[in-house]
C-alpha cells in the first residue's frame, strides 16, 4: 500500500510539467522543444512524457533538451544526445531498428493475413450453393425458429 | 457482527457456485430435467447472498469499521459518505468481491429473463458462468479477502487515494466491470454453444443483447475514465495509451467486432465459428485486463495491488477458462459449418471488413502493449511503447472504419452494389466535403488534421441520417421513421456517435491553444480570444483537505464570461497533494485554467488552456452508449429473451 501510495505521488503532485522560466524566448525553438519532449519518457514516472511530468528528472532533461536545441542541434541529434545518456528506456516512440521491426511490422502484416482470410471467406460463401440449407435443422426447430423470427 | 456474516455468506456463495456449476453441466448431458432446473434456483441463490456479502462490506465501510483492514487502508472518519461507500471498490479486495457480484448478478438475470432458451443450452451457460465465479471466489477467499479483521484496529484510516475522491471515478469502476463481466454471459454462451456442438440464428439473437449491454457498460465506463483523467490529472489530457486504458479499451474493440458478427450469425447463419472464436477472446482480453491490473506486470499510472502471488493466480484463470475453451473450440468448431450464401459485395462482407479492421486494430494495442516485456526477456531491450507509437500504428484502422461505415451500412443483404450505396450517398459526401474545406479555409496555416477530422465526423453522421432517410421509402413517409425498429435507430445514434467523437478528438489535437506564464495578480494578459485576470488568491480549508484557491476572471471582448476557481489542495491524511482544475464548460470549447507555485516576485504560475469541441468527445460517447440502449429496447430482443412458446422438449439432442 505505502509502494501505491509513493508511486502515485509521482503522478499526483500538482503536474507543472514545463515552467515558465523553462520556456525559450526564440518561440520556434520552444515549440521544437515542446514536440520533442512529449516523445521522451519520464524515467521515472510511470508511463508519463517528460512534457507532461513534474518530478525533478523531468525538469532536468527539459533543461537538457532545451540546452542542446540552443546550442544548434538538430532534432535527431537532441535525441540521440539523452538516448546516448539515458538509453533506448527513454524513447516514447520505439525505434524501429532490428527486432522493433516486429513490433513496427506486426500491425500492417496482421492486416494482410486478416485481409486475406477474409478476402477467402466471403469468396467462397458467394460460390456456394444453397444446398446446405434448413437439413441440419428438424420440424420442430424450424418451426420454433420461424416463430421467433417472426415476432 | 455485520462482518461475519458478510464473510460467512462470501464462502456459501462459493459453496453454491461449485454446485451450480456441476449439477446443471450433469443434467443437461443426461436431460435430467430437475438437475437442470437446479441451475436456476442455485444461480438467484448465489446472487442473493454474494450480495448480501458485498452489502456487508460497504456498511462496513459506510461506518468505518476501522477492525476491517482494507477499511483502515482505503477510508477515513472524515471523507464525505460518498467517497466512503465508493471506497469499497477503491481498492484490490473490494473490487474483486464487485467483480464476483456482477459475475453472479448475470448468472441470475440469464436465470431471470432466459425463459426462452432451451433448458440444456441455458443449464450449460448458467454452469459455465458459475465456473467463472468459482475461480473469483476461490481468488477472493484465498488470496485477497476483503473481510480481513485486525487484532487491534486502529483509531482512524489512512484515507483513499485522494485522487479517487471524486464523482467520476467513484462509477468509473462500477461500470466498467459490468461491461468486462458482461463478456463472461458471452462467453458462457459460446462455450455452451460449442458443449452442445450447434448454433443456428436464434444463438446470435440471445448473444447479442448481453454483448451489447456489456459494450455500453464498457463505454460509460471508459468515457468516465477519460473525462475524469481531463478534468484531474490537471492538463487536459484525455487518453494516454496506458497499459491500464488498454486493458479496458481491447476489450471494448472486440465487444464492438462481436456485437457486429452476432448480427451476422442472427441474419444470415454465417460467420459462426468466428462469432464464437470471438466471444472467447473477448472475454480472455477482460481477464488479460485483470491480470495487468493486478500483477504490477506492466508500468502503469493506475495499477493497483501489485502482487506477484495473486497475479499468478489470475494467470492460471486466465489460462484454465481461455486455454479450456480455446480446446473445446478447436475440437468442435467444425460442427459449426456456415449456411448463409452472400456475394462478395454485401452487408455481410461489410461486416466481415468491420470485424477485420476492429480485431486488427485491437491486435496492434496488445502488441504494443505487451511489447517491452518481451523485448526485455526476449532481446534484453529495454524500451518503451508510448502514444506517439499508438497513434502512428492505431489511428489508420480508425480511419479506414470511418470511410468505409457508412457505405457499409447502406449495403443490403446477401448481394448489393457498391456503386447504388455510394450514390444514395452523395449528398452526405459532399456536404461532409464542403464542411471540411471551409473550416480548411476559415483556419489559417494549421495542420490538416481538424478538417479531415471534420470530414470523417460529418460522414459518418451525414451517412447514419441518410441511411435512416431511405427507410423511409420512396415518398419520404416520415411517419414510417417512427414506427422504425429501435435496433435501426440505435445504429444511427451509435454510428452518430462515433463519428462525433473522431472529429471532437481530431479537432481538439489540432485547435488547442495553451499558455504558460507566471500571473501576476491584477494584471490581465491574453489567450486566444479571452482576456485573463487572476483576481486573487487565498487559503481554504476543505473537509479532509486544505487548498490554495485562485479567483481567476474570464473575459472575452470586454464583457466577462466567467469566473474560474482552481484550486491546489493537500491532503494531510494521504499526505498528497492534489491540483483541481477549474473549467468553464461550454457547449464549442472548455476554458481551462490550472494554478501553480508561488514565485519569488509575487506572481502564481499559471496553465490556461482553450480547449474547443472537449464536450464532444464524451458527448459522443454518450450518444454511442445511447444508441446501444435503444438498440436493446428492440421489442425483437425482448420476445426473443422471454418467449414462453418454447415447446418442452423441442430440441433434440445433437
Amino acid at each position: 500500500m505505502k509502494r501505491l501510495l509513493l508511486i502515485l505521488a509521482f503522478l499526483a503532485s500538482p503536474v507543472w510539467a514545463v515552467q515558465p522560466d523553462e520556456v525559450l524566448d526564440d518561440p520556434v525553438l520552444e515549440q521544437r522543444a515542446r514536440d520533442l519532449s512529449t516523445g521522451l519518457r519520464c524515467l521515472v514516472c510511470r508511463n508519463e512524457s517528460i512534457d507532461e511530468s513534474n518530478a525533478d528528472l523531468a525538469r532536468d532533461l527539459r533543461l537538457l533538451l532545451r540546452e542542446r536545441l540552443v546550442a544548434g542541434d538538430t532534432d535527431d541529434e537532441a535525441i540521440k544526445f539523452i538516448v546516448d545518456r539515458y538509453g533506448e528506456y527513454v524513447l516514447l516512440r520505439p525505434t524501429s531498428s532490428g527486432a522493433n521491426l516486429v513490433l513496427w511490422l506486426a500491425g500492417p502484416i496482421m492486416l494482410l493475413i486478416a485481409a486475406g482470410l477474409g478476402w477467402n471467406f466471403v469468396r467462397k460463401r458467394s460460390n456456394a450453393q444453397q444446398s446446405t440449407g434448413g437439413e441440419a435443422l428438424t420440424d420442430t426447430e424450424k418451426e420454433r425458429l420461424e416463430q421467433i423470427l417472426k415476432d | 457482527m455485520i462482518t461475519e456474516l458478510g464473510h460467512f455468506t462470501l464462502i456459501l456463495a462459493f459453496l453454491v457456485a461449485i454446485v451450480q456449476t456441476v449439477f446443471p453441466l450433469i443434467g443437461a448431458g443426461y436431460r435430467w430435467t430437475g438437475w437442470m432446473k437446479f441451475g436456476e434456483t442455485a444461480a438467484i441463490a448465489q446472487f442473493a447472498l454474494v450480495s448480501f456479502s458485498f452489502g456487508a462490506l460497504v456498511w462496513a465501510f459506510m461506518t468505518s469499521d476501522f477492525s476491517l483492514r482494507i477499511v483502515v487502508e482505503n477510508s477515513h472518519s472524515l471523507k464525505p459518505m460518498l467517497y466512503k461507500i465508493s471506497g469499497t471498490w477503491g481498492n484490490h479486495e473490494g473490487s474483486m468481491l464487485l467483480w464476483v457480484l456482477i459475475v453472479a448478478l448475470f448468472g441470475a438475470m440469464a436465470a431471470f429473463f432466459g425463459a426462452g432458451l432451451p433448458p440444456t443450452l441455458k443449464a450449460r451457460v448458467l454452469s459455465v458462468q458459475a465456473a467463472i465465479g468459482v475461480a473469483f471466489y476461490a481468488f477472493i477467499l484465498f488470496t485477497s479477502n476483503p473481510f480481513d479483521r485486525l487484532i487491534v484496529a486502529p483509531f482512524d484510516g489512512q484515507d483513499l487515494n485522494p485522487l479517487l475522491q471524486d464523482p467520476g471515478l467513484a462509477f468509473h469502476p462500477p461500470f466498467l466491470y459490468l461491461g468486462y463481466v458482461g463478456l463472461s454471459m458471452a462467453f458462457s454462451f459460446a462455450v455452451a454453444a460449442l458443449i452442445e456442438g450447434r448454433i443456428d440464428a436464434a444463438w446470435g439473437r440471445w448473444v447479442r443483447p448481453w454483448t451489447l449491454a456489456a459494450w455500453i457498460f464498457l463505454t460509460i465506463g471508459i468515457a468516465l475514465g477519460s473525462w475524469w483523467a481531463y478534468y484531474e490529472l490537471g492538463w487536459g489530457g484525455f487518453w494516454f495509451w496506458d497499459p491500464v486504458e488498454n486493458a479496458s479499451f481491447m476489450p471494448w474493440l472486440l465487444a464492438a467486432a462481436l456485437l457486429h458478427s452476432a448480427i451476422v450469425v442472427e441474419k444470415r447463419e454465417a460467420l459462426k465459428s468466428w462469432t464464437i472464436l470471438l466471444a472467447i477472446i473477448a472475454f480472455g482480453f477482460s481477464l488479460i485486463g485483470t491480470f495487468i491490473v493486478r500483477s504490477g506486470l506492466l508500468t502503469s499510472v493506475h495499477a493497483f495491488a501489485n502482487d506477484p502471488e495473486r497475479g499468478v493466480f489470475i494467470l492460471f484463470i486466465l489460462v484454465i477458462f481461455i486455454g479450456g475453451a480455446l480446446t473445446l473450440y478447436a475440437a468442435r468448431a467444425q460442427a459449426m459449418e456456415a449456411k448463409g450464401v452472400f456475394g462478395m459485395v454485401s452487408r455481410e462482407s461489410a461486416l466481415v471488413l468491420n470485424n477485420i479492421l476492429l480485431a486488427v486494430s485491437c491486435f496492434v494495442v496488445f502488441f504494443g502493449t505487451m511489447w517491452p516485456m518481451v523485448a526485455e526477456m526476449a532481446f534484453d531491450r529495454k524500451l518503451s511503447v508510448g502514444p506517439p507509437f499508438f497513434n502512428a500504428a492505431f489511428t489508420p484502422f480508425m480511419i479506414a472504419l470511418g470511410i468505409a461505415l457508412p457505405v457499409g451500412a447502406m449495403l443490403p443483404w446477401k448481394r448489393g452494389k457498391i456503386a447504388k450505396a455510394a450514390y444514395s450517398l452523395r449528398f452526405a459526401f459532399v456536404l461532409a466535403v464542403a464542411l471540411a474545406l471551409l473550416v480548411w479555409a476559415m483556419q489559417t496555416g494549421r495542420s490538416a488534421l481538424g478538417p479531415a477530422g471534420l470530414f470523417l465526423g460529418a460522414w459518418i453522421t451525414f451517412g447514419a441520417a441518410v441511411d435512416l432517410w431511405s427507410r423511409t421509402g420512396r415518398k419520404g413517409n416520415l411517419s414510417r421513421l417512427f414506427r422504425l425498429p429501435g435496433a435501426d435507430w440505435g445504429k444511427a445514434v451509435a454510428h452518430t456517435g462515433l463519428g462525433v467523437t473522431m472529429f471532437a478528438i481530431a479537432g481538439l489535437t489540432a485547435w488547442e491553444v495553451e499558455d504558460i506564464r507566471v500571473a501576476q495578480p491584477g494584471k490581465p494578459f491574453d489567450v486566444g480570444q479571452f482576456t485573463f485576470t487572476l483576481e486573487d488568491v487565498r487559503r481554504v480549508e476543505g473537509p479532509n483537505y486544505f487548498s490554495t484557491m485562485a479567483e481567476v476572471l474570464v473575459e472575452k471582448d470586454g464583457r466577462p464570461v466567467a469566473t474560474l476557481y482552481p484550486e491546489k489542495r493537500d491532503y494531510p491524511v494521504a499526505r498528497m497533494p492534489t491540483t483541481e482544475a477549474a473549467i468553464d464548460y461550454r457547449f464549442l470549447r472548455d476554458v481551462y485554467v490550472v494554478i501553480g507555485d508561488q514565485q519569488a516576485d509575487g506572481g502564481w504560475v499559471m496553465r490556461t488552456y482553450i480547449k474547443p469541441l472537449a464536450n464532444w468527445i464524451w458527448g459522443g460517447c454518450i450518444l454511442m452508449a445511447l444508441g446501444g440502449f435503444i438498440s436493446l429496447s428492440d421489442r425483437r430482443f425482448r420476445v426473443a429473451a422471454g418467449a414462453r412458446k418454447a415447446p418442452s422438449g423441442g430440441v433434440p439432442a445433437e
